[in-house]
């Protein structure tokens, strides 16, 4: 398996400059500077739509949400040096197995909570207030 | 006694196949399993985001997050987290092109902007306990301090780290297990920042939006 690929390189000197196997790549000061660009970016935005009022609270909700989404990946690629290369696949696929895990608790919470929340008689004075 | 027997028999026979296998260098799978516990911290991380997801809108009839955030401390906040993080990286390339004395000091203005965060959050706190907001006010303030403050929690063990990989790299150098610290501690530090950007989208920003 990837171990067996890659011991020989290991054994050897530590991460060297061209060594990009095994481990994750390294970055270079373009892709931390980018990086770090397009968070300051994808950070201001939605701050600017909350706090400006620009949008109806329903949409502004859904586009920082997607900001939000695309700046997790940003920071995915240019900063955790995430490949689908980097420990022979290992790495991606860990990623992919949490984050189904992730969707399914999160969602799956939420959407049985509601759904009961719905559903049930409220329970107290406020619960009632806030009743649709 | 003879169960003693027994397992040397039977530690022999393993060591026989055993023979088959190359050594394994010291380290070479330290970063995959690290990144591993990362995956398993994002789960921790995940139960906490649907914990506030569902008590977040209870307030008991407490203040609700309109009356509570300032989103201006909390853009500083990010700032901060960010500004950290691409220090954070310089550090690494310093430490890619061997300059000790250049990573140290990346690694100090890092510990730096983190030290800043974690006294803004600080004082966040306060101010919220100050005003009543405590986490036993409410189930949406109980899941709130859960939450932020277990990242709070990441942060300041971060810096711990950080303080104590700077002491190791002042004694002994960028020696292999340095760099293998310091490439851990990369992505720790930046998986840190990855959450903060899930707590301020969802918890700051939607809170303002309700």
């Amino acid at each position: 398996m990837s171990a067996h690929q890659h011991a020989p390189h290991a054994a050897g000197e530590p991460h060297g400059h061209g060594d990009h196997e095994g481990g994750a790549a390294h970055g270079s000061y373009g892709s931390y500077l980018l990086g770090f660009g397009l968070s300051v970016v994808l950070t201001a935005i939605p701050f600017w739509l909350v706090m400006a009022h620009v949008l109806p609270n329903q949409v502004a909700g859904y586009v920082i949400m997607a900001f939000a989404a695309i700046q997790i990946v940003v920071h995915m690629i240019l900063f955790l040096h995430l490949d689908s290369k980097s420990e022979a696949g290992w790495n991606m696929m860990a990623l992919a197995f949490t984050v189904v895990v992730l969707v399914i608790t999160l969602s799956g919470s939420l959407w049985v909570m509601y759904n009961m929340n719905t559903n049930m008689m409220p329970m107290s004075v406020e619960d009632m207030r806030q009743m649709p | 006694m003879s169960a003693d027997t027994m397992t040397a028999n039977g530690g022999e026979q393993v060591a026989f196949y055993d023979l088959d296998e190359h050594d394994h260098p010291e380290g070479g799978s330290t970063l995959l399993g690290f990144w591993i516990y990362l995956m398993s911290d994002c789960l921790i991380f995940a139960m906490l985001f649907a914990t506030y997801g569902v008590l977040g809108h209870n307030y008991a009839g407490g203040p609700g997050p309109r009356q509570l955030f300032e989103l201006p401390l909390v853009a500083l906040n990010t700032a901060m987290l960010l500004f950290s993080s691409i220090t954070y990286g310089f550090a690494m390339l310093a430490m890619n092109q061997n300059k000790v004395t250049q990573t140290q000091i990346w690694l100090l203005v890092t510990a730096l902007f983190g030290i800043a965060f974690l006294t803004i959050e600080l004082t966040e706190f306060a101010a919220l306990i100050h005003e009543g907001a405590t986490p036993q006010r409410s189930a949406f303030l109980s899941a709130f301090f859960t939450l932020v403050g277990t990242h709070g929690l990441h942060v300041t063990f971060g810096l711990v780290w950080l303080f104590t990989l700077m002491v190791q790299i002042g004694t002994k150098g960028l020696i292999p297990a340095n760099r293998r610290r310091l490439m851990c501690l990369s992505l720790f530090w930046h998986f840190l920042d990855v959450i903060w950007i899930g707590v301020f989208t969802f918890v700051y920003l939607m809170g303002m939006l309700r």
